[in-house]
């Protein structure tokens, strides 16, 4: 709003306050801070878990699908292990794999995208069109399909999914960066020669953070999906680890006299889905404006 | 003020004490509003950018934006109160006895419907029969000066000019005859010949249906030709109210004088020419054209800049004279013929020219909106250009704020981000990023095109102590008025040519090219008595 005073007398008064980021717009909504909490205590059990576990998660407690045994709370499962030590056990993998697969992902996925949308051209077509061809692979089967021929690794686990989420975000971040391009700042920075891996670090990256941060968000609750879908498939992690997913395969047979081996790490990947794209729906709304209302 | 909220016979309008606030802060968006119009009458109603106006115009329409909230007072339509009618009773009011005519026609139409439909769907009144419909549909178009035959009707709007669009819009809110008429900027977005054309049109309507309008505009110089009585807005509340004589020769508000003494002069006494035109000039444009694609936009220009000397580009949109500036500046590669600055000529592409040309050559954008990026403060801004051109400064903070200085802003301001600025403080940031590197020509593209009147007043002001301190400026405009106070000499665009070129004096005195003539002919004069 632009006031009648002089320059000089405006610069006396306390320059207007900042709209606030978007981490505290996002953090106004209710459905933030439920996601926050959620998350939060699924992370907790999968950081702390390992510490406080009772036992080691390969030690025979029990007999299989016990229950009831003194000491062991959640009873036995598959092989007689300690139920509660392998949930407490199984998060951190999970979540290592999915944060990892959505970081790398996301990282990649931003780079084509800003190089595609600002270089436009013969260049934008070649990124895209095979990001198109990447597209059509179902993200699972493509992820199945691998693991089958290569086997189960780790790294392959964190690749292969980081590789499906590539064409996603850059599909987003190039739509971004084109809004972004047609600003004049852009324009400015090509006039005074600024070099175009300057224009597209300092112009355009810091302007496409929104969507960028609603993708983060979106990307690592699919790659928690996988991740636990690819161990109950056993292309995951292999046994005797412990993981959320696996466990879930492990003790499908003995769900009817033992619920706690499959309800556990169930509650816990959806708790976690959950939150997380309450937080992400939170981001995405403070982005683009949603009840924003008139501040001062 | 002279006039008293007394309505009789003749008031069409009557707003009393309206107060709009704004959630969830609960500021008051415009506080205790009261104005009263009489059939066939204008109301002008004046103000910056936030003062409210846009607020004002859309609640006698019972429409609220987001998060806003009528608080207090009344509006009476005709007689009628809106606060007692319902959602439906507000649905039929619309159109009927309130019209609305936005600021840009192109989003005021729907660009998939036909013009037939688009004006039959505004006269909706159940009780005429098809045939009545077409006929009125017909008059109405007679009356805004538009062809009314079948094969116009069964136009779409991209095939119209943003003029006629502009008058089909027009067309649309006079339909069904309304008691008032809401107007939102309706010629900000046309060149001075169609706004002459809009203007007319819009104060023939207004008396022939005896509507009362509501004009809003930021542009004093309008509204003195078309409005009969004059309101002026500030901070959301309203500052004077009084016939438009009245007010033009004794505004009692200091704000309505700040607004009066803004508005530039058509003719000026101009300064004397200095430069002597012998040297070799700073920039020498010959026989140059440019084109996007296979359309040429530009063709045979040749323009010259001395140093210290300031050359205007007039031209309405359309005309090319951005294509010329940005050519000028190297973001526009697509041009052919001679372009010399300082004798060495300038490549296509900036980053084919020598670091030394970039610097010398700076750019300032049109909306200073988009100009700065977002994410930086204004230190950065202006040191970003400063390091890459002319190298790591040895004392940064002495950068800024010298550079800041020259526009005429105070070092304090280095560490804001854009959103913490107005946008006259944007536009000055703007230049204080391009004089940073002490160019020797500044390319000026409608810099003062998306300011308020009286932010503009300023930024000429600082463009011209900058040309007294040596630097030449290409100044880029559609605005005549304008050119008269700040440029030495002026060439005249129309469509892709230079149809004239002279000193500023000489043209506006005695114009040759008849295009000239119509410009300065449509722009409205305007000289304030009281200020």
């Amino acid at each position: 709003m632009s006031t009648p005073s002089t320059p000089t007398a405006e610069a006396v008064a306390a320059p207007p306050r900042r709209r606030p980021g978007l981490f505290r717009t996002a953090w106004r909504f209710g459905r933030t801070k439920v996601g926050v909490v959620l998350t939060a205590l699924v992370v907790l059990v999968a950081v702390v878990g390992p510490f406080v576990a009772p036992y080691t998660p390969t030690e025979f407690v029990a007999k299989p699908f016990e229950t009831g045994v003194d000491g062991v709370l959640f009873g036995g499962d598959n092989r007689g292990r300690d139920v509660l030590t392998r949930f407490l056990w199984g998060g951190w993998t999970l979540l290592v794999l999915a944060g990892a697969a959505a970081g790398i992902g996301v990282a990649a996925g931003t780079v084509v995208g800003i190089v595609a949308g600002y270089q436009g051209g013969w260049l934008d077509n070649a990124l895209m069109r095979v990001n198109d061809v990447l597209l059509a692979f179902p993200q699972l089967i493509a992820a199945l399909l691998v693991m089958s021929i290569i086997g189960p690794q780790v790294w392959l686990i964190v690749a292969v999914i980081a590789v499906s989420h590539l064409p996603r975000v850059a599909r987003v971040i190039r739509e971004a960066t084109r809004k972004v391009i047609e600003q004049d700042y852009v324009k400015a920075a090509e006039a005074i020669g600024l070099p175009r891996t300057r224009i597209m670090a300092v112009e355009i990256l810091p302007n496409v953070t929104s969507p960028l941060l609603v993708e983060l968000g979106l990307r690592l609750t699919y790659s928690i999906g996988v991740v636990a879908v690819l161990g109950f498939l056993g292309m995951g992690l292999q046994p005797p680890t412990a993981d959320w997913g696996l466990m879930i395969n492990e003790n499908r047979q003995g769900m009817a006299v033992q619920p706690w081996a499959v309800a556990l790490p169930v509650t816990a990947i959806a708790v976690l889905t959950i939150g997380a794209n309450l937080i992400t729906d939170g981001l995405s709304r403070a982005a683009i404006g949603i009840d924003r209302g008139v501040e001062k | 003020m002279t006039q008293e909220n007394t309505p009789d016979d003749t008031t069409a309008l009557l707003v009393d004490g309206l107060t709009v606030i704004g959630r969830p802060s609960d500021v008051e968006i415009i506080s205790g509003v009261s104005i009263t119009v009489r059939r066939g009458e204008i109301l002008g109603l004046v103000g910056e950018s936030g003062s409210g106006k846009t607020t004002l115009g859309l609640s006698l329409l019972a429409h609220c934006k987001r998060a806003t909230e009528i608080s207090g007072g009344r509006v009476e339509v005709a007689g009628a109160d809106l606060a007692t009618l319902s959602e439906q009773g507000v649905r039929a009011l619309r159109g009927r006895a309130v019209a609305y005519i936005p600021q840009s026609p192109a989003s005021a139409l729907n660009p998939a419907l036909r013009l037939r439909t688009q004006l039959r769907e505004a006269l909706h009144d159940s009780s005429l029969s098809a045939g009545e419909v077409s006929e009125r549909v017909r008059e109405v178009l007679r009356e805004v000066a538009l062809p009314d035959d079948d094969a116009f009707l069964a136009r779409y709007p991209h095939q119209l000019s943003g003029g006629q669009q502009q008058r089909v819009a027009i067309a649309m809110a006079f339909i069904g005859r309304p008691d008032v008429i809401v107007l939102d900027e309706p010629t900000t977005g046309l060149d001075v010949t169609t706004q002459a054309h809009v203007l007319d049109t819009i104060r023939r309507m207004t008396r022939d249906y005896g509507t009362a309008g509501v004009y809003i505009s930021h542009d004093m110089a309008v509204v003195a030709g078309l409005a009969d009585e004059i309101a002026v807005m500030y901070q959301g509340e309203l500052v004077e109210r009084g016939r438009t004589e009245e007010v033009m020769a004794a505004p009692g508000h200091e704000y309505t004088r700040r607004l009066l003494r803004a508005v530039p002069l058509l003719r000026t006494d101009h300064r004397p020419e200095e430069s002597a035109p012998e040297e070799e000039p700073l920039l020498r444009v010959r026989g140059l054209s440019a084109g996007y694609g296979r359309t040429t936009v530009l063709e045979d220009i040749d323009v010259s800049v001395s140093r210290g000397e300031c050359v205007a580009l007039l031209g309405e949109s359309g005309s090319g004279k951005t294509t010329l500036s940005r050519s000028v500046v190297g973001l526009h590669h697509q041009f052919s013929g001679e372009m010399l600055f300082d004798g060495a000529r300038l490549a296509t592409g900036s980053y084919r020219r020598t670091a030394e040309q970039r610097r010398r050559v700076q750019y300032v954008f049109q909306n200073p909106y988009e100009a700065l990026n977002p994410r930086k403060r204004v230190r950065d801004q202006i040191l970003g250009p400063y390091r890459h051109l002319v190298g790591r400064p040895q004392d940064p903070d002495a950068v800024v704020a010298e550079a800041l200085e020259r526009a005429a802003l105070s070092a304090s301001y280095a560490n804001r981000f854009p959103e913490q600025l107005s946008g006259g403080e944007r536009q000055r940031v703007c230049i204080a990023r391009a004089v940073a590197t002490k160019p020797d020509l500044l390319v000026c593209d409608e810099i003062t095109s998306a300011l308020d009147v009286s932010v503009q007043a300023e930024i000429v002001a600082l463009l011209r102590n900058l040309q007294d301190a040596g630097m030449a400026l290409l100044f880029v405009t559609h605005n005549i008025a304008l050119v008269s106070n700040i440029a030495d000499r002026v060439a005249v665009l129309n469509k892709g040519r230079i149809v004239e070129y002279g000193p500023v004096g000489e043209v506006m005195s005695a114009p040759e090219h008849e295009y000239t003539r119509a410009l300065i002919a449509d722009t409205p004069d305007f000289a304030p008595q009281g200020a």
